[in-house]
């Protein structure tokens, strides 16, 4: 099936403005679980406001969080489908700077020595765009993420070596959590990225940070850690909006790749509690918009 | 645990009288500050024609629409999406603003450090704590965008909103010295070792 420019181009538009409207439903019921479970005072206060808002947004038709976020799209090519590669990244480019001038939203993007902003959610290699190929389903997968930047400013890459054992990479975990406090708007997904190459590892916390909640590791021992970590990071007591609490992660996400026997890297980035995304499947004749 | 109504400005005494965990709601005036508008006015010397002192200030950069000037829009902006942004970024900017500016009030969202706990104990001045990624909410506050300097920044530009009932907002930081973000923070600290022991981390 051949997929037009012109309708990439308008889910490409469609999903950045639904992003940063429409949390996904797995992303409230882990508000309904952290509130549920909070006994701190201030953050069962701070826990009722974030639902409260979500709320909000949805009755006015308005955007969860001011910071539209740096523009992030997956592209996974499925079974079937004929792209011209050049035409998807242009399309994806135009319905981006189309979102931010239809919507109106913020641009929120600018030159990074100049500071310079253009307005139109685009500039050098922004939109960030990722293509990967999946053989499960027929069509062009296309996820937006919105990735807000105080989530974003707190992301660190350690590159361990293999005398620290998995022992560096626990420790990294939690101390990247105490380091960041309040300043990633918690609740979060703490996204952690394990092995490959200093870019591959920093790439997979981002992956894991933006995964859906509920889903695990594909990695037995990866999936461990995770569960490991979860319960670990929400001793620290920081709590939503660092204001105190039980509530200071959703998860910990965990996501690896074989890397080389000299090596032991550990990055975590953080997906703040506006865990923001959408998705949508184009085929021959159809789009149908998710999460 | 007191709430109080503020309409702004305020003077010295009332920010004086706030303490830790008492919340605060306020009407009147607010000012819409960033990075960008605070290196404009400390790093390279801009100045504005508002005058800020005895204000509030909200760490922000909204999203706004232009529109054709009207008592409703009498800047020719309608606010979009109005929320808060992460102020530990702005930390050395507390003290100019409150000694060059006059500013009482600074709102956000993670906290500031102990720079600005120090300026608002000195100058007297208080840190309201936000709900960080609760913009479509705290929307709902704003009334209208009354005026707007230093818009070539924009949307970092230096903003004049009109709010009512925008809060109640907690003290996080007041003008005694305590900061609930440094009381969090070293209590996290201190969990460190039992959470690295739940890992079964050895050393």
């Amino acid at each position: 099936m051949r997929i037009t420019p012109d309708r990439i181009e308008e889910a490409a538009k469609e999903l950045y403005l639904r992003a940063l409207r429409d949390l996904p439903p797995d992303i409230k019921r882990g508000f309904e679980v952290l509130a549920a479970r909070e006994t701190g005072t201030t953050a069962k206060t701070v826990l009722a406001t974030m639902i409260q808002n979500i709320a909000v947004a949805e009755r006015t038709n308005n955007l969860l969080c001011q910071d539209t976020g740096i523009p992030i799209y997956n592209i996974t090519i499925g079974r079937n489908v004929e792209v011209d590669g050049v035409a998807l990244t242009a399309a994806i480019r135009r319905g981006c700077e189309r979102a931010t001038r239809e919507g109106p939203l913020r641009s929120s993007i600018v030159h990074p020595l100049t500071r310079k902003n253009d307005h139109t959610s685009c500039g050098i290699s922004v939109p960030v765009i990722h293509v990967g190929f999946s053989g499960a389903f027929d069509g062009l997968r296309i996820e937006m993420i919105p990735k807000g930047s105080g989530s974003e400013n707190n992301s660190w890459l350690k590159m361990a070596i293999p005398a620290e054992g998995v022992d560096a990479i626990r420790t990294f975990v939690i101390d990247c959590v105490l380091g960041a406090g309040g300043r990633t708007c918690p609740p979060t997904i703490v996204g952690v990225g394990i092995g490959g190459t200093a870019d591959l590892c920093v790439h997979l916390a981002k992956v894991a940070a933006t995964r859906p909640l509920g889903s695990h590791c594909a990695d037995a021992e990866g999936a461990a850690l995770e569960g490991e970590l979860s319960a670990a990071v929400n001793m620290l007591g920081i709590g939503p909006q660092g204001l105190g609490g039980d509530a200071t992660a959703f998860g910990v996400h965990v996501e690896i790749a074989a890397t080389h026997i000299t090596m032991n890297p550990v990055a975590v980035n953080m997906q703040c509690h506006s865990a923001r995304r959408a998705s949508a499947v184009l085929t021959a004749r159809d789009v149908e918009y998710g999460y | 645990m007191a709430h109080h109504d503020f309409t702004t400005p305020v003077q010295e005494a009332q920010v004086r009288a706030l303490v830790v965990d008492d919340t605060v709601t306020l009407d009147g005036t607010l000012f819409g500050i960033r990075d960008a508008t605070q290196i404009a006015m400390f790093d390279h010397g801009r100045t504005t024609r508002f005058n800020l002192a005895g204000h509030a200030v909200v760490h922000t950069a909204p999203n706004v629409k232009r529109v054709e000037p009207s008592p409703s829009y009498p800047a020719g902006y309608a606010p979009i999406c109005v929320g808060t942004t992460t102020s530990a970024r702005m930390e050395r900017f507390t003290r100019p603003l409150m000694e060059r500016c006059g500013v009482r009030i600074v709102i956000g969202k993670g906290g500031l450090g102990a720079e600005s706990a120090a300026a608002f104990r000195e100058l007297g001045g208080v840190y309201l704590a936000l709900i960080g990624g609760a913009a479509a909410l705290e929307t709902t506050w704003v009334e209208a965008i009354e005026d707007v300097d230093l818009d070539d920044l924009n949307p970092e530009s230096l903003w004049k909103f009109r709010v009512r009932g925008f809060g109640p907002l907690r003290v996080a930081m007041d003008s005694h010295g305590a900061s609930l973000y440094a009381a969090v923070d070293a209590e996290a600290r201190a969990k460190r070792a039992a959470a690295l022991a739940a890992l079964g981390v050895r050393r």
